[in-house]
């Protein structure tokens, strides 16, 4: 999917600690913005956001209308197996983004 | 006009200006009221209690635009199964939510530092907590200065 970029090292050491970076595309309206008729514009976030090492969570955030547009989240995991990252979205209206990421281990 | 009426027109003038001026600013600044952060770390917190310290926010001090701050936490932590952090979380004193992110990690994290971009709705007080394995809780307080507020704009129709 085009509307998610990740940013995942190809290779770590065995026990190594990497940093990860996320960025989903989104409008993350707030809710509490009003149209210049004064009408009230409903709230679109993104509300969870997860990270799953070879199935297992590693990592995930809660977010609140006040993270910025397009969310951006840099943390890190412990370099454990080679195996797959996955990254999931999910939010208001249904909506849900995913990708996966490769990652060897030597 | 003469020199010296001109020297007079001044000096009126300028006492007035002075006079105008110099106590309108602090009233004239509309500040976004505060918000119920104080019941929402409460409630998180429940009867246990935050200390300051082991925690580090790094936000801005000044930010031009609050739609996009850079903001990062870092907790002083081991991150081992014994010891380490199990969530993060980030409060605004004045954006119409004191909630703002919540990160859960563990010790598959590795080291405890976390980066994000937020709004910020106003000039105001961000507070990181870290809830940490053993149950305490720890927290940073960092004062942003915002000259132009996120949130509370019109949209176009």
């Amino acid at each position: 999917m085009n509307n998610v970029r990740i940013d995942v090292p190809k290779s770590a050491k065995r026990g190594e600690i990497i940093e990860i970076k996320t960025l989903v595309a989104h409008t993350m309206e707030t809710g509490f913005r009003r149209t210049q008729l004064g009408k009230p514009i409903p709230r679109d976030i993104v509300t969870t956001f997860v990270c799953n090492y070879d199935g297992v969570e590693v990592f995930r955030a809660e977010l609140y209308p006040s993270l910025s547009a397009n969310p951006f989240i840099q943390f890190s995991t412990v370099a454990t197996e080679t195996g797959t990252l996955e990254f999931k979205w999910s939010g208001d209206n249904g909506f849900t983004a995913s990708k996966t990421a490769r990652i060897v281990v030597t | 006009m003469g020199v010296k009426s001109r020297r007079r027109f001044l000096t009126v003038a300028g006492g007035l200006a002075a006079a105008t001026l110099a106590p309108a600013p602090r009233a004239q600044i509309m500040r976004t009221p505060l918000n119920h952060m104080p019941a929402v770390i409460r409630r998180l917190v429940g009867v246990r209690s935050i200390t300051k310290g082991r925690v580090k926010l790094d936000v801005p001090p000044l930010v031009e635009n609050g739609h996009l701050v850079p903001l990062s936490v870092h907790v002083d932590s081991p991150m081992t199964a014994a010891n380490h952090v199990k969530a993060i979380h980030v409060f605004t004193e004045r954006n119409p939510l004191p909630e703002m992110v919540t990160f859960r990690l563990g010790p598959r994290a590795g080291r405890a530092r976390v980066t994000t971009r937020v709004r910020l709705a106003d000039t105001q007080n961000v507070v990181a907590i870290a809830e940490l394995s053993d149950g305490s809780f720890w927290s940073d307080t960092t004062h942003v200065i915002v000259t132009l507020a996120a949130c509370l704009e019109e949209a176009p129709v």
